[in-house]
């Protein structure tokens, strides 16, 4: 089935943005910065049915960076693995849909919410895929701040020692994390030597545009016996011009206004 | 229980094609056997534990049962997160196994004395204590857990404890097993551990001459409902254990009479006294000057 990204994106965008606004919830920001990749990886960059979202050679995703959940929980809908009613219930009382993302959700395949614990995780999915001479890929979504934990690295050495090509991390490297800016907090650069160094196939990509990373997801491994990575230069809050690239939006959820007006910026850029 | 634990693992191995192990680069001269018939059931994870549970938690999730293997607090604490979040919450078939529990690697010093881990785990709901007695305890433990595959923790002394068993017992959770059962005793002890070794030769003091011996092998917050019954058998209980007092075995034994107070005045506790904490020394020498003597 052929899926519209660009449809897909906005529709996550939408979703997304119902979800924290009804929810009164925070990390609308990096949701909206990472719709872009799931839009291309949930419409078609890998191998997903929604009708068996747990066929035993689908490709699995891995969100590390869980606070963005409501992007993957707006993807599932939108491809009708969960009811988009189901939606109404993030983040309510005793909902599976957790602000963070959750396994007891339909689709996912692992809850995180604490940082670093995503790449370990799809390392050892990617292992057991290799062992078992399985030919279903994992990707891995990380954050741009996660990276400054140990056990990333760990993960990205291991990755390549084993030569997993089966593994296809991304970066949303949107420049910002929780408190200030990526270069004031901890600084990443120079992110894509560090990785090579690290042994990984590396490439770079604006994370906004479809047929670049559409190009990218579906043609791992870019280097037969190397991991790929791509760093995604993304704009945090990317959609909704007053949320782009502003910290507070890390935390701040949208009041009615601030919802209308956001909605109606991206029927805008749909027209 | 090293030896009894790599042959067990070997044995069940054979028999299942799901069983992997990881070392956290720790093991040498132990699990080569494992490594060598089972090359593709087999990772040596590096200095890295945190990615070494994450990476179990992986395999897991795909159909392994995976036993993750190091020294007393690298598998436990420096990874408590992954054992926390990616195993247990996800109800994962992890094993995770620490050699060294309790004091054995006693002259090392504070960093390799594992006298917290029963405090750890206890606390997560899923995992289940295996803290075998002996070296049939021990393959005990691991026939359940590999019929019974779940996020669970295998707690080992070293090497050369003497058998109490004279055959494999069956172990269940929660269970307390005879180890040495005296007509007419109105009191136990009840050892989890290693310690049931040392209880062996307080069973033979005057003092215990009353006194009968089980064994814990297979606990955790699940199993606390099964005890008060137990325990009601028995006009005197002295749990056994090389942990600190607190939240260890004992205590565990003591919140699960909460609701029959009744019976905790029956309860006795020994367990280490926190003034160990930061001794050398020998096993035999810190568990004495930790409180675990007559």
């Amino acid at each position: 089935m052929t899926v519209n990204s660009d449809q897909l994106a906005r529709q996550i965008r939408v979703l997304a943005l119902q979800m924290v606004h009804r929810a009164r919830a925070s990390h609308i920001a990096s949701a909206l910065s990472i719709a872009d990749i799931l839009a291309v990886l949930y419409g078609g960059a890998m191998r997903f049915s929604p009708t068996e979202p747990h066929a035993a050679d689908r490709d699995r995703f891995i969100l590390s960076k869980g606070h963005a959940c409501v992007a993957v929980y707006a993807a599932l809908a939108a491809r009708g693995v969960i009811p988009l009613e189901a939606l109404d219930s993030y983040g309510q009382d005793l909902s599976p849909l957790m602000n963070h993302i959750s396994h007891k959700v339909t689709g996912v395949e692992f809850s995180t919410g604490s940082l670093g614990h995503g790449l370990p995780f799809g390392v050892g999915k990617a292992l057991a895929a290799k062992r078992r001479h399985e030919d279903w890929r994992t990707f891995v979504q990380l954050s741009d701040g996660e990276m400054d934990e140990g056990s990333n690295w760990e993960a990205l050495m291991f990755a390549a020692h084993h030569k997993l090509d089966n593994l296809v991390a991304i970066i949303d490297y949107n420049k910002l994390q929780s408190m200030t800016t990526i270069a004031r907090t901890l600084a990443l650069e120079p992110l894509a030597d560090k990785l090579r160094a690290f042994g990984w196939a590396v490439r770079e990509a604006d994370g906004h545009d479809h047929q670049a990373l559409s190009a990218l997801l579906c043609s791992t491994p870019w280097e037969p016996g190397k991991p790929s990575i791509v760093i995604a230069h993304t704009t945090k809050g990317k959609g909704v011009s007053f949320m782009e690239n502003k910290v507070e939006w890390h935390y701040r959820s949208p009041n009615d206004e601030q919802l209308r007006l956001a909605l109606a910026e991206l029927e805008h850029d749909n027209a | 229980m090293r030896n009894a634990f790599i042959h067990e693992l070997m044995a069940l191995a054979t028999q299942d094609p799901s069983i992997a192990l990881i070392v956290g680069d720790l093991g040498y001269s132990v699990i080569e056997p494992f490594a060598d018939t089972f090359p593709e059931r087999f990772v040596n994870a590096g200095v890295a534990e945190q990615n070494m549970m994450g990476l179990a938690a992986g395999m897991a999730s795909e159909g392994y049962h995976v036993f993750v293997y190091s020294i007393a607090n690298f598998p436990t604490f420096r990874c408590a997160e992954q054992i926390r979040n990616d195993v247990a919450y996800h109800k994962l078939p992890v094993t995770v196994v620490s050699v060294g529990g309790g004091l054995a690697y006693g002259g090392l010093g504070y960093s390799h004395h594992a006298v917290q881990d029963y405090a750890l785990m206890r606390t997560l709901p899923n995992m289940l204590i295996a803290a075998p007695g002996d070296p049939m305890e021990v393959r005990a433990c691991m026939r359940y857990l590999a019929a019974n595959p779940q996020p669970s923790y295998l707690r080992l002394g070293k090497a050369g404890e003497p058998e109490l068993h004279p055959t494999v017992p069956v172990v269940e959770p929660g269970k307390w097993l005879p180890v040495h059962v005296r007509p007419g005793a109105t009191r136990t002890l009840l050892s989890t551990g290693a310690t049931a070794e040392r209880a062996t030769h307080w069973c033979d003091e005057p003092a215990f001459a009353d006194c009968s011996l089980h064994s814990m092998p297979l606990w955790g917050m699940a199993s606390k409902p099964l005890q008060a019954a137990q325990l009601d058998a028995w006009q005197q209980v002295i749990t056994v254990e090389d942990h600190l007092e607190d939240a260890g075995f004992g205590a565990w034994l003591l919140e699960s009479l909460d609701r029959v107070p009744a019976l905790r005045s029956r309860l006795v506790r020994k367990a280490l006294d926190a003034r160990v904490c930061g001794m050398v020394g020998s096993q035999a020498t810190l568990n004495r000057l930790g409180g675990l003597d007559l």
